[in-house]
């Protein structure tokens, strides 16, 4: 039986919250606002006692698989281990309840630790520089793109385009077209990288930026991105670089030694911050030299041993946050890059690419790997042989639920056929990677045996497989109660 | 501290079960000269070092819960019942990604299928989304679809509308053919008449704040009719707490009603994380932006939940997608659903009836300072406007307010350069009748 929702516990008169008694002189609210400015009806929000609410979202919990209680390797996710202590030290006082508009003088400890995340990004990615204000990766991106329209139109001139490859991951296009940019898509190479002919014949004068991935969304390191780079300079077009997969490249390589003009990372990613079933994230973005200056204000300077915002810049693009960025994320992320150190930062690139590689090892011959290079921190697989039994990639995801591992990401990239995307991160031990192995080797013998059984996956969940057609057909968004209807006085 | 598990010896296996001999053979595919196989970060540290380390930067700030604090200017600080974190920081809710398997993640599906019913009837409105980040980036996403469904390139931004989503506004527009025009306020509420010549056919939103930036309720109904006369959509941007007792956003009209969530179960923070709420109404559905669950059935005929609409999303529509957004304010949005439940309809009236009084409470005592003056004549929710004498600089009366533990009013000055004088006071459900008249000896001291 289906959990209830949080309205159907709901009780009329039952609380689950009491205020503090008034301790100011007490006017009926009528005194101080107008009577057209008053709410008529209140919300019908659940009426239920704490208990009910423990007790529910408890419930509601342990319908979730998470990283916490199950290996969950989804490309291009990097869900790997959010350390506890990062929780603690973001709910310190000091951190959690601070105000954005109190003084600098007030303040010197967060401002320290957010100008110190920029520096250890700084070295880690070989940029000169970064802001912290983006909320998430794709944040990161847009803020990203604006930079590249202030820097052509700072040089006066039109540069309408931008050149994405087609591993590119959605957000890419859309934060482009966002900006105003048309998107030129670049068909990838046999060897799945991006092909230096079609990458060629594509650029010219109106080319603003290209938007890579590197290692791209198939693991795979562009080799020639250096060329690349400077093929796109001397057209005075700029690199991009989606930094989603930097977990890739800790202690490994730096993209601002590859060229590399400008790049978000994705701390909820690679510096470990927790996904929180969709967030809060952080996508810095990190530039270089000569485009400091565009970076959003306000931007935390140090001044002798003393910190403070500078609020102004003469070519900014401006903000991108109501404030100064997801400061709880940023805490924790640095929290991590100092537990971990120069050493540990490196030992955990190198881990998730044994890892990864192992994985691909045990599980190409079953499920073929169509580019040959070794991977970095995730590979794509194919389910393509399992076609043949009317398996899917779809339903080999669906199954593995049933074994107790969370699915890779499936169809994505769009360049594999029955792609299954899988990252295993750093954090996962031998012994998981072997189960998961046995896991996806026994699936593609149900495949054969019984491939109904797979079919017919999941069945060990709460819910069997959702009608999706009908959600997106008949749009129910929101409870409602029985027999109620939404018309609201307007 | 490096949180893998693997040994040296469980390494190397599994170096040789890839067939390689070392590491290095592995990032054949990096360029050698590519290689940078070190970093100039510091060495690692222990859980106990990283908890002195953060602990001393922690310290070297000082907490509001520490101080008497009137900072408001759209960050306000409320109470959080200590069962949003006893739930919120459990790993199921902490560590999950995005429900693409829905049959894996029902409680986060359906724990947002709640919140966007909570948020819808807090603001009225038809239709809420999962959440975007902030209120500010949700104001810039409802201009944004403003100027796509009405094809219209003009924006109305009233100037009493938080100068900060006016600056996230400006950027997110950079290269969007948009025209925006901000439309100036008067006695602290902004000027119908200048909002009705500036109001055309090409006009594609207004956007308004309620309360505004100063604390004074706006006339939104009268200018909402004004917005439709000529077919623009009328954006609402709003505080949740005030809710509580002020007419929500679908009573007046609005086409799209934003805020800043954060206030419902979450920390300040230094302002971030925040909560985008994202609401409009069914007819604008189609072209809302980010994640929306869905209420379905299972093969078996059960209720489930399930991410839908995405043909909207950047993952299926690429460069023709809504928004680019895709990881949210997921978590902030779970405090949230806790935090609604807790209070319940009753108890949010009950916070903002508290916040109503101190705030009089505040604004009347405040007035007995012979320096201070009311900036407007008004009404307001938890949040006014004061005007000191010429010769009174805020800024240094407020360096006297801290050596005793007392942040004063936010001097508007850096925001409104035309108003060197004025601040901005708020006073919330933490302030307590004893911290206000405190403070009001230390002002009438400090001068």
């Amino acid at each position: 039986m289906a959990d209830p929702l949080i309205f159907e516990r709901s009780v009329p008169g039952r609380r689950g919250y009491r205020l503090p008694p008034s301790d100011t002189p007490s006017r009926p609210p009528a005194d101080m606002l107008p009577a057209d400015q008053q709410r008529a009806t209140p919300p019908q929000w659940p009426e239920v006692a704490e208990f009910d609410v423990v007790r529910h979202y408890t419930r509601l919990s342990q319908l979730n698989f998470s990283v916490d209680t199950h290996f969950y390797p989804l490309g291009s996710c990097t869900m790997k281990y959010n350390p506890k202590v990062n929780e603690r030290v973001a709910a310190l006082p000091g951190f959690a309840w601070i105000h954005p508009l109190q003084p600098a003088s007030q303040v010197q400890g967060v401002l320290e630790l957010l100008h110190g995340l920029e520096q250890l990004l700084c070295a880690i990615t070989g940029m000169a520089a970064f802001t912290l204000q983006p909320a998430a990766g794709a944040q990161g991106e847009l803020t990203g793109l604006k930079i590249v329209a202030a820097y052509h139109k700072r040089k006066r001139r039109t540069r309408s385009t931008i050149l994405i490859p087609d591993s590119a991951h959605g957000t890419n296009p859309a934060s482009a077209a966002l900006s105003g940019f048309s998107v030129v898509q670049l068909k990838s190479g046999p060897d799945g990288l991006i092909d230096l002919k079609e990458f060629k014949s594509k650029l010219n004068r109106d080319v603003a930026a290209l938007m890579l991935t590197n290692p791209n969304t198939l693991g795979l390191f562009e080799y020639n991105i250096k060329t690349i780079a400077a093929l796109l300079h001397e057209q005075d077009a700029l690199v991009y670089m989606d930094g989603a997969n930097m977990n890739a490249l800790l202690g490994i390589s730096r993209p601002g030694d590859m060229g590399v003009d400008l790049l978000q990372l994705n701390l909820h990613k690679t510096f470990s911050t927790p996904h929180g079933g969709g967030g809060p994230g952080a996508g810095p973005v990190g530039v270089a030299k000569a485009l400091e200056d565009f970076l959003p204000v306000p931007r935390v300077r140090k001044r002798g041993t003393r910190f403070a915002w500078e609020t102004r810049s003469r070519a900014t693009v401006g903000r991108v946050h109501g404030w100064f960025g997801n400061i709880g994320v940023l805490v924790r992320a640095y929290a991590y890059i100092r537990a971990l150190g120069r050493e540990g930062l490196m030992r955990a690139s190198e881990t998730a690419i044994i890892n990864a590689n192992y994985l691909k090892a045990k599980l190409q011959e079953t499920y073929p790997v169509p580019f040959h290079q070794s991977c970095l921190h995730e590979f794509v697989a194919s389910a393509k042989p399992l076609k043949a039994h009317g398996v899917t990639a779809g339903d080999v995801a669906k199954r593995l639920l049933d074994y107790g591992f969370y699915a890779p990401t499936v169809y994505f990239p769009l360049i594999v056929e029955e792609a299954l995307m899988i990252e295993p991160t750093e954090t996962e031990s031998k012994e998981t990677l072997d189960q998961f192995i046995e896991a996806l080797l026994r699936i593609a013998e149900e495949a054969k045996t019984n491939p109904e059984l797979v079919r017919r996956a999941p069945q060990r969940m709460p819910v069997d497989r959702l009608d999706e057609v009908k959600a997106a057909r008949e749009p129910n968004l929101r409870w409602m109660k029985p027999a109620q209807s939404i018309v609201h006085s307007r | 501290m490096d949180y893998a598990p693997n040994t040296d010896d469980q390494r190397q296996e599994m170096l040789r079960a890839i067939g390689v001999s070392s590491f290095e053979e592995l990032i054949n595919a990096v360029p050698v000269e590519l290689h940078q196989r070190s970093l100039h970060a510091p060495h690692g540290l222990a859980e106990a070092q990283v908890l002195e380390l953060c602990g001393a930067l922690a310290a070297r700030n000082q907490s509001l819960t520490d101080l008497t604090s009137f900072l408001g200017a759209g960050q306000y600080h409320h109470l959080i019942p200590t069962v949003v974190d006893a739930i919120a920081s459990r790993g199921e809710w902490l560590t999950p990604y995005t429900p693409y398997q829905a049959e894996a993640g029902q409680g986060t599906l359906q724990a947002i299928y709640e919140f966007q019913t909570m948020v819808c009837e807090l603001m009225q409105m038809e239709v809420a989304n999962a959440s975007l980040y902030d209120g500010a980036s949700s104001t810039a996403e409802a201009v944004i679809l403003s100027l796509r469904a009405t094809e219209q390139p003009r924006v109305l931004l009233s100037e009493a509308l938080h100068p900060h989503a006016r600056e996230v506004i400006a950027t997110y527009l950079i290269g969007a053919n948009a025209i925006v025009q901000e439309i100036p306020a008067v006695n602290g509420v902004t000027d119908l008449e200048a909002l009705g010549k500036a109001l055309r056919d090409d006009v594609a939103c207004v956007v308004m704040q309620q309360p505004n930036v100063f604390g004074c309720l706006e006339p939104m109904a009268q200018a909402g009719e004004l917005a439709h006369k000529v077919g623009a959509l009328f954006v609402s941007s709003v505080y949740p707490i005030s809710l509580g007792l002020l007419q929500p956003p679908g009573a007046y009209g609005a086409d799209i009603a934003v805020a800043e969530g954060r206030c419902l179960g979450t920390p300040i923070s230094y302002g971030g994380p925040g909560l985008g709420l994202f609401t409009t109404t069914s007819a604008l559905l189609r072209k809302i932006p980010g994640r929306l669950a869905g209420c379905t059935v299972d093969h078996a005929g059960r209720r489930g939940f399930t991410l839908t609409l995405q043909t909207r999303e950047q993952h299926i529509r690429r460069e023709k997608a809504t928004s680019n957004i895709c990881t949210n304010e997921g978590l902030i949005a779970l405090r949230a659903t806790v935090f609604m439940s807790l209070l319940g309809p009753e108890g949010l009236k009950e916070m903002a009836t508290l916040n109503l009084e101190k705030a009089h409470y505040a604004h009347e005592r405040l007035r007995d300072v012979s320096w201070l003056r009311p900036a407007f004549e008004q009404s307001f929710f938890n949040e006014f406007t004061l005007q000191c004498d010429d010769a009174v600089d805020i800024e240094v009366v407020n360096r006297t307010l801290a050596k005793a533990d007392i942040i004063g009013g936010f001097p508007l000055k850096s925001w409104y350069p035309s108003m060197p004088h004025a601040s901005l006071w708020c006073a919330t459900e933490v302030l307590s009748q004893d911290a206000i008249d405190r403070a009001v000896d230390a002002l009438k001291k400090a001068v």
